[in-house]
């Protein structure tokens, strides 16, 4: 805001003391469920339960989880889920969007019409269910990947960002000889990397965190994903005991287990947030403003 | 079609033909995992029998609907529940990235405004199974909160079991995910007004709170209207995995909305009929609020999320 006059000293105090409250919010609590999930069981006795200040670093936590037994598999499982999923989707997306991209091709309209109704209409959780049951869907990863394959307001997205690259390049490209995919893989693409950017992240956060298709589609619990075992043992408390855990020998606090569960399913999102963040307000302004 | 000069469609079809054939396979999942589904509200009508499948299952013309306009008191329940919490979700949650906005926009370092924004960001990424999780350890019964308030001896309280407070908590739990994401799309807008009208109105006179006023908000209003109605859009669809996460703590009383009525009774007890009833009148409901609101939007002068 370009306020002609200074603030006073009041309101930059009152101003400071609200972000830092906000961020606060945010932070302590990550800090103390890492503490937590280092904790010795005499620091959680201590604390009465949770740990806000490390007093030690301790990874048996960690070991238990990850070597071999429930949350191993489901720590896989979430990342092959998220792995192919981003893949696919990022493919599908930017040739789907691609392809709608210019004016006046052959079934523009009728595509374009097709891709938007879905953002007024959603079928409901009973058809969705039947339609993954009667593909024979259920129990298979799949289920957690083909219904969301393409997100329609990703496609409209990267759509506008195509149809807002500059079309003197492109144009000079088809009097070269380009084709349309040529010039899709040779200059659309690296032109589009940041929102590429986004968007992936937006499928990969997505697919990580998938909890309700996974809870509706997979009855075998021995194909869980990471999130429906964080509910299980993290916010319904269920005791993870050693047949479950990959360690032999004395098990750590339950509640550094848990922590350690929590932690590991933050951690991903983590590495790669900064390397994205810069470039949110390009790829979500984009679907704002244009679709 | 027909009356236009140039290519031939078969020519355009040869000309067109990578764009075509890559839209197809998004195309293609569109119309088997959205468009073949809402075919499929169909046994909205019918006596679904899992066994007979979708077309064999008898057709019960609009019994399914009784449950939804004979007022059955589980479903007026969830009703009542999901209103109160939309009506919270716009009275409480709505206004908050505004002010957010305003007061991470009035920040003079551009620094400290990228971080603090990274900060406020980073909720939204994360799951609601993981929010939830956060929540009990910072208030639950050993949380941080309760450890705190035992220590000195201030006794217990019960947050996340109790259904009194259920609705307070869940509408806390959506500040905490989303409200500074929300910010983005207000901070984007409040970077668009002229500068210029600032000035003039400090010539005028105008101080910091009167340009709030004859400003700001004015350049903001365009961009609130639009998610005002794209959220009365979703007036009947609260929160589902947040609620079915929490919803074994505080029983069905308090908290059953549509979307976990139509999972309890469809999906888990098997009333497939009555549940997809249910889930086709909430949508339909939803497209009336949205097309509705639009509507408004224009007659006051805005451009809503299409233009007429």
């Amino acid at each position: 805001m370009s306020a002609l006059e200074k603030p006073s000293v009041l309101a930059r105090a009152v101003k400071a003391v609200v972000l830092t409250v906000c961020c606060a919010a945010v932070v302590v609590p990550f800090v103390g469920i890492v503490s937590t999930s280092l904790a010795t069981r005499e620091d959680v006795t201590n604390a009465g339960g949770f740990v806000l200040i490390p007093r030690s670093l301790n990874f048996d936590a960690y070991q238990a989880i990850l070597s071999g037994g429930v949350v191993t598999r489901a720590v896989l499982v979430s990342l092959f889920v998220t792995v192919v999923g981003t893949l696919l989707s990022l493919t599908a997306t930017t040739l789907l969007a691609y392809g709608l991209s210019r004016r006046g091709t052959v079934l523009h309209r009728p595509f374009l019409l097709l891709v938007l109704m879905p953002l007024l209409f959603t079928p409901g959780i009973i058809p969705s269910y039947l339609i993954v049951k009667n593909l024979g869907l259920l129990d298979s990863y799949w289920s957690l990947i083909l219904p969301v394959l393409v997100n329609v307001f990703n496609v409209i997205v990267l759509r506008a960002f195509f149809m807002e690259l500059p079309g003197e390049i492109i144009d000079s490209a088809r009097v070269d000889g380009a084709g349309d995919g040529l010039i899709l893989w040779r200059i659309v693409l690296p032109m589009s990397k940041a929102v590429l950017a986004v968007i992936a992240l937006f499928y990969a956060v997505a697919y990580w965190n998938s909890f309700f298709s996974a809870l509706l589609y997979l009855n075998d619990t021995a194909k869980w994903p990471l999130q429906l075992v964080l509910r299980t043992y993290v916010v319904n408390q269920s005791q993870l005991g050693v047949d479950q855990l990959g360690a032999g020998g004395e098990l750590p606090p339950a509640e550094a287990v848990q922590m350690a569960i929590l932690v590991l399913s933050i951690v991903p999102v983590l590495l790669v947030y900064p390397f994205v963040q810069r470039h949110f307000t390009k790829g979500v302004l984009i679907g704002a403003v244009k679709g | 079609m027909t009356a236009r000069t140039g290519p031939s469609r078969r020519q355009r079809f040869a000309r067109d033909r990578f764009l075509v054939l890559a839209a197809l396979p998004g195309i293609t999942l569109l119309v088997v995992f959205h468009y073949v589904p809402l075919l499929g509200n169909v046994i909205a009508f019918k006596d679904y029998q899992p066994y007979l499948g979708i077309l064999e299952s008898p057709w019960v013309g609009l019994d399914n609907f009784d449950v939804v306009f004979g007022g059955d008191p589980a479903f007026l329940n969830a009703l009542t529940n999901t209103l109160v919490i939309t009506l919270l979700q716009v009275v409480v949650v709505f206004p908050v990235p505004i002010a957010l906005a305003l007061l991470l926009d009035s920040l003079l370092s551009e620094r400290l405004k990228r971080i603090v924004q990274s900060v406020l960001y980073l909720p939204h990424f994360l799951s609601w199974v993981i929010v939830v999780a956060i929540f009990q350890q910072m208030l639950g019964d050993s949380g941080l909160l309760n450890s705190f308030l035992r220590e000195h001896d201030l006794g217990t309280v019960n947050v996340i079991g109790s259904p009194e407070l259920f609705k307070a908590l869940i509408t806390s739990q959506v500040l905490w995910k989303d409200a500074g994401w929300a910010t983005i799309l207000f901070l984007a807008a409040l970077s668009r007004i002229d500068t210029t009208l600032y000035e003039a109105s400090a010539m005028d006179g105008a101080g910091r709170w009167r340009q709030l006023w004859h400003v700001t908000l004015p350049g903001l209003r365009g961009i609130i209207v639009l998610l005002l109605i794209l959220r009365l859009g979703d007036a009947l669809t609260v929160g589902f995995e947040q609620i079915i996460l929490q919803q074994a703590a505080v029983g069905a009383e308090a908290s059953e909305v549509l979307d976990t009525y139509v999972y309890n009774n469809g999906i888990l007890a098997g009333s497939w009929g009555v549940s997809a009833a249910v889930g086709l009148v909430k949508g339909l409901v939803g497209v009336a609020l949205v097309l509705g609101a639009n509507k408004l939007a224009h007659r006051f002068g805005e451009q809503g999320v299409y233009q007429r």
